[in-house]
């Protein structure tokens, strides 16, 4: 199967998803909290004309204020940690975390730094890992399905609650 | 090389302690009170260009911190090291940048991580310990533990201030509207034009250094490809030529040439991905989809012959972990579709005139400050500075090859595509070289040892020049010193962006195509 055929298969089920949950679209906000700019290529691919994700309903948005979900790259610096706390705040709720890359997930080769908190969950609540060194394009695609499966959980709870 | 040495020894005869020389490295201890006349004299009046400065603290052996102030000598393959020591208990030193202007970020860098006080310096603010961090936290001094966490306390950075009638500051970042790496800039701006730039970086500071001392040596090199995730490559050969220098192993022909053609590879896919970058902030989107497209081809490329897609996990120290050999065709193949389609965007983006419009003339460097600043990379040849470490310094197998180093004089955002565009199509008939010619043989030697020792590592990367300095004691890396080229890179952007609009500032960033990660580490 080519990467051509991997990312329709995969985006067709996720724009499925997308459009049961929020109607039409997700819109996402990347964070860099300290990464090697690595995941920052990968995630830049995805809006290149080959994974194209614009088409299955995914929208890479400029503030945080107009985002359902946050993608955090990198251990978290000591430096970024009030940045991205800030950026946290400002998301509207009902709010998803997906962190992207190993060092996001558990602060990969930085983890016991002087300057490193070692992974976003020691920061903010995380719904999702996507792991990787960087994650392919595919894998983030993958993720981000699980991340608003997770989403569509959310919603459920607090419809059965009230 | 012995000439100018010999030059520098008669002149300051009474100020030089000791002159040692390994390979093609010589070590002038000197006094530190002569440093200042001695960098001028070498940087303004020799033209030998001050690449790296870094310190050592060396309290334990020879109760004395020390710095390094490394020159490159380009016309001989050879780097002279100046060295002063510094008293543990007075740690101040005479500062050199008010007389070269190159070393600034270097001597605040050493008084953050070091605490040493560089007595002069005319902005002695804070760079990588933000004002957060308390006082006498030096993380690279040997008695300072990894692991320690420092309490936050209040303080503010104070910014330079700009006045005047409708001068007013727009703040940017650290987290940006675009998919890029955090930093803060703060504009002074009078109506459009920008009177004033100042960037505040060290927002992804991960104490890279500190880890390298703490990790075994294995570890070593996937850390090295980490420090700037698109010039990974770059990153790891520098690294492993440092460790292989100082081992004094002679890898395998054929080692030699893979790695050359991992490097244009990233070289390639990077330049496409900058040149994509400003179609994109010049709002020209078919001609960035075109060049997006591209990239993707090359990453796929990448790929299929490595396993991944950034080309990490390739490089160890004693040669490459992985033979491409057999992929000969299929990269042949592949690359001359790539070439073929890559001439045709860059047709198409040089006859648009909304982007011409937008690219000439815009974010000029001029030659003096580049010179002045030591500029890098394309950037820097983009400025009329003919330096490149392939030719200079030669390493890997590139000695081997024919290849032209392109050189503009303008120093705009258009010059600057042009370099890049020319150095794609240079880079691709390297690889094709390297194909061609790759011996038959082993990929790697075992390199399970390493002696003590210390040596310079260095590459030229798709963003320039990058230098590793590297001590190793008892098979572990006591000092590592990591000079990534956005490092010198990034004080430039404050000159290109005067007296241009707002609006073209991410042109103008782009085109200069610089790392924070590899930049704060």
């Amino acid at each position: 199967m080519t990467v051509e055929d991997e990312i329709e298969i995969m985006g067709q089920r996720l724009n499925d998803k997308i459009r049961k949950i929020f109607g039409r679209s997700l819109h996402i906000r990347e964070v860099d909290a300290g990464s090697c700019n690595a995941c920052e290529v990968e995630v830049n691919s995805l809006s290149n004309p080959i994974y194209d994700i614009e088409r299955f309903g995914l929208h890479i948005v400029a503030s945080p204020r107009h985002a359902d979900m946050l993608l955090v790259t990198g251990p978290v610096t000591r430096n970024m940690e009030l940045a991205l706390l800030k950026t946290y705040n400002a998301t509207p709720a009902p709010k998803l975390v997906a962190a992207m890359g190993s060092c996001a997930c558990n602060g990969g080769i930085f983890a016991d730094t002087y300057a490193s908190m070692g992974g976003v969950d020691k920061v903010i609540p995380v719904d999702v890992y996507i792991p990787g060194c960087p994650p392919r394009p595919q894998a983030v695609i993958f993720g981000l399905m699980v991340a608003i499966g997770k989403l569509e959980q959310k919603i459920r709870k607090t419809e059965v609650r009230s | 090389m012995n000439a100018i040495v010999e030059s520098i020894t008669k002149e300051y005869n009474n100020h030089i302690l000791e002159v040692s020389t390994s390979q093609n490295e010589t070590y002038l201890t000197v006094k530190k009170e002569i440093i200042m006349k001695m960098c001028d004299h070498l940087y303004h009046h020799l033209d030998i260009p001050l690449v790296c400065i870094f310190a050592t603290d060396e309290r334990k052996e020879e109760g004395s911190f020390k710095i390094h102030y490394v020159f490159s000598v380009d016309r001989e393959d050879a780097f002279i090291i100046l060295r002063i020591d510094i008293d543990g208990k007075n740690p101040r030193y005479p500062s050199i940048t008010n007389k070269v202007a190159a070393a600034n970020w270097y001597e605040r860098e050493i008084q953050d991580m070091f605490g040493l006080i560089p007595v002069g310096h005319p902005d002695p603010r804070r760079l990588m310990n933000f004002e957060d961090w308390p006082a006498g936290v030096h993380p690279l001094r040997k008695d300072f533990d990894i692991k320690t966490k420092p309490p936050r306390i209040k303080g503010e950075y104070a910014y330079r201030r700009v006045e005047g009638e409708g001068v007013y500051e727009i703040p940017v970042g650290p987290v940006h509207a675009g998919v890029i790496e955090p930093g803060h800039f703060r504009f002074s701006v009078a109506g459009e034009p920008i009177i004033n730039l100042e960037i505040r970086h060290f927002y992804t500071h991960k104490g890279v250094e500190k880890l390298f001392e703490n990790i075994s040596l294995d570890k070593a090199v996937f850390l090295a490809e980490r420090i700037s995730g698109d010039n990974s490559v770059a990153h790891a050969v520098a690294f492993c030529q440092a460790m292989e220098k100082i081992a004094g192993m002679d890898i395998p022909p054929r080692a030699k040439h893979i790695r050359t053609i991992l490097l244009e590879l990233e070289r390639i896919y990077n330049h496409i991905g900058d040149i994509a970058g400003i179609a994109t902030d010049v709002a020209f989107s078919f001609g960035a989809a075109h060049a997006n497209k591209l990239k993707e081809d090359v990453l796929q490329l990448n790929e299929r012959i490595t396993g991944s897609r950034l080309l990490r996990g390739m490089n160890t120290i004693g040669g490459v972990r992985r033979d491409i050999g057999s992929k000969k065709d299929e990269i042949l193949v592949s690359l001359s579709v790539i070439q073929r389609d890559f001439r045709k965007l860059m047709g198409l983006l040089f006859s648009t005139p909304s982007l011409m419009d937008r690219i000439e003339t815009t974010g000029r460097i001029y030659n003096d400050i580049a010179k002045g600043l030591h500029v890098v990379g394309p950037v820097g040849r983009a400025s009329g500075i003919d330096r490149d470490t392939r030719r200079d310094h030669p390493y890997a197998a590139y000695r081997e090859f024919n290849f032209k180093v392109p050189v503009s004089k303008a120093g705009d955002v258009h010059a600057r595509t042009i370099i890049r565009g020319d150095e794609v199509c240079e880079s691709i008939a390297l690889i094709e070289q390297a194909l061609w010619s790759l011996p038959e043989g082993e990929i790697r030697i075992k390199a399970d040892d390493i002696p003590d020792g210390n040596a310079l590592g260095y590459c030229e990367a798709p963003r320039g020049e990058t230098i590793y300095w590297i001590r190793t004691c008892g098979n572990k890396i006591e000092r590592c010193k990591v000079r990534d080229p956005s490092f010198c890179n990034w004080l430039s952007i404050e000159y290109a962006v005067l007296d241009n609009i707002v609006p073209d500032f991410p042109i103008i960033n782009k085109s200069l195509s610089l790392s924070y990660s590899g930049n704060d580490m």
